[in-house]
């Protein structure tokens, strides 16, 4: 017993033993955290989609459905089809990027007042969903801000729809909003990367006489695809959780509720859990898949991306002479 | 040394302009509307084009707005909020950042996985089964139960630490360790204060998120006086619904803390985004 106890004392101080008390001490926090709050959770997520249950139920009231919810989130149209305005959302988010790249490589130029743009373009990011909800309900509005904007620019009002109730453009209306808080982050992302990219040879290119085109698609484009094709399936699967634009703007009325806002209906108002259950499942299947699809997709894209990337670059600078 | 322009590269810098005028309009009008019409009279509001500059720049929507809503309250339960998660956050999220970087243990790749892997999962989709957790734990409608859920480290912040932390250089723990200081000390006196540019940069991201966070705060805090600032704006819906000049009034309110924080501190923000980006 004392022999084990001097052990014990020793070991404590000994380096190995001082790593082994710091290593847990520092993680045992952060890991509780992530496994009461996202590993469990989805343990239990997963149980509760077998289940047919509110909230209160307690566990031995539970009545065990098997498949019935997953069948059920197929079979339902509301769930169905709201699946289908992801579509919306996917054409937003891709315009998104397109943009944010074209501004930022416009920015990464010498432009007088680039910051400016830069931050004026940047802001909505910085804004709460809830208070880009009520802008916007307010510049959609009949008569209101979007209106009159494109009454100055010779619109007359009769010919506008109603942006928020009219079904064939309301989805757009609201992907709009959602392309207007993000596509000044992601030119800020895009300028970042642009800007990691080896001055000289821009220096070199321009010197040599090759046009902005031309310094685009053989400079700067190949130095970043790899961050914009991760944008590219970010946004996809961000696309299939769309979420706020719809649920603080419209609530879902008239046709715009997205697979987010009739999962959130289902659980905190009719309080279908597991039907939600089921259907955040399924929604996580889709995006593990379209992550693995990344990966590789990656894997094939990027196959020899290394090995030779030297004498690509080479190659760049002499096409980008060349072209003129 | 001037160089003579041709007309292509005038074409260009034509292009240039237009476009980053016509995108920065777009971005700032909804929000100059809002200015227009939170400082209008209640009369002058119903009277005129959303678009008409006010002829007297009035401020009592603003003070409405700042009542109705109850957001003296808000800002105080937000400033608790913001204080507690980002000390939280930063205290455990550059621990586990220090022991990943500086120690090889067996499991170190398995819990960088693990978080990575948290990070693929929707908010919104997790929330079904996180409210159930929350329910059992006696969380809801308690701000250090929402403070709890918010502080669980995210991937970028780590991120941000690790990459930081890979630049600081190891023989300066070495020499720590042959003086006799504790891996507590190389932490606490080393490390951290060497963090602290990747600690601001976390901090901002984390915080302007924080404070914008609505969706679990509106789940989890419904008792009216622990509303956050972002969800006091809930207040406006309903009957006041069309009362905009004192909506507009309450949004301008509440967003003007992150425009404060912008303004100070647009590098960190722009450094953050850019870093968190290339966390694949």
């Amino acid at each position: 017993m004392e022999r084990q106890a001097f052990s014990l004392r020793k070991w404590v101080k000994s380096r190995k033993g001082q790593q082994t008390i710091i290593i847990l001490a520092f993680m045992i926090i952060p890991l509780l955290l992530l496994f009461t709050f996202t590993y469990l959770p989805f343990g239990q997520m997963v149980q509760f989609s077998f289940f047919k249950m509110k909230y209160s139920t307690p566990v031995d009231k539970r009545v065990f459905v098997g498949w019935q919810n997953y069948i059920d989130v197929f079979k339902r149209k509301d769930c169905f089809s709201a699946l289908k305005l992801s579509g919306y959302y996917i054409i937003g988010a891709l315009f998104q990027l397109a943009l944010a790249l074209y501004l930022a490589t416009i920015l990464s130029f010498k432009t007088k007042g680039g910051s400016v743009f830069k931050a004026l373009m940047f802001f909505p990011f910085l804004i709460s969903g809830i208070a880009i909800g009520f802008i916007f309900k307010f510049f959609y509005t009949r008569g209101f801000v979007f209106d009159t904007v494109l009454q100055w620019c010779g619109f007359n009002l009769e010919n506008l729809p109603y942006w928020l109730k009219d079904q064939r453009i309301n989805n757009i209306a609201l992907v709009a909003t959602s392309v207007w808080r993000y596509f000044g982050q992601n030119m800020v992302l895009f300028i970042g990367a642009i800007m990691s990219v080896d001055k000289e040879m821009y220096e070199a290119a321009d010197l040599d006489g090759a046009n902005k085109f031309q310094q685009f698609f053989y400079i700067i484009l190949p130095s970043i695809k790899t961050i914009v094709t991760l944008n590219v399936i970010m946004s996809i699967t961000g696309s299939l959780s769309a979420f706020e634009p719809p649920y603080v703007i419209t609530g879902g009325a008239n046709g715009t509720g997205t697979y987010f806002v009739i999962m959130n209906e289902i659980a905190h108002v009719s309080q279908k859990v597991g039907l939600a259950s089921a259907m955040a499942v399924v929604l996580l299947m889709i995006i593990f898949a379209a992550t693995i699809l990344q990966k590789l997709f990656f894997k094939y894209v990027f196959r020899n991306a290394y090995e030779d990337s030297e004498v690509k670059h080479k190659k760049r600078v002499k096409a980008a002479k060349g072209v003129n | 040394m001037k160089k003579h322009r041709t007309a292509g590269a005038w074409l260009w810098i034509v292009v240039k302009y237009v476009s980053l005028i016509f995108f920065s309009l777009v971005a700032v009008i909804p929000l100059a509307s809002c200015v227009i019409t939170a400082f209008k009279s209640d009369a002058e509001y119903a009277s005129t084009n959303v678009m008409q500059l006010p002829t007297q720049w009035q401020v009592s929507n603003f003070v409405k707005a700042f009542q109705t809503a109850n957001m003296g309250r808000a800002f105080i339960n937000s400033g608790i909020v913001l204080v507690c998660v980002l000390a939280g956050a930063v205290i455990i999220g550059t621990q586990l950042a220090y022991v990943l970087n500086r120690f090889k243990f067996p499991g170190n790749g398995l819990i960088r996985s693990l978080f990575l892997f948290a990070s693929l999962l929707p908010g919104v989709a997790m929330q079904v089964s996180v409210y159930n957790i929350m329910q059992s734990l006696g969380f809801i409608n308690h701000l250090y139960g929402y403070i709890i859920m918010m502080m669980g480290t995210d991937i970028i912040s780590i991120y941000i630490f690790i990459q930081f932390m890979e630049n600081i250089s190891i023989s300066l723990d070495e020499s720590a360790i042959i003086d006799g200081a504790s891996y507590f000390t190389i932490y606490w006196k080393i490390i951290l204060p060497l963090l602290k540019p990747a600690i601001v940069t976390s901090m901002i991201l984390k915080g302007v998120g924080t404070y914008n966070e609505y969706y679990a705060a509106s789940l989890y805090l419904q008792k009216k006086e622990l509303k956050t600032v972002a969800i006091s704006l809930y207040t406006f819906t309903g009957p006041m619904g069309n009362k905009y000049n004192m909506i507009c009034a309450g949004v301008l309110i509440s967003l003007l803390p992150a425009l404060i924080i912008f303004i100070l501190c647009q590098k960190q923000i722009y450094s953050g985004i850019t870093a968190g980006a290339v966390k694949g």
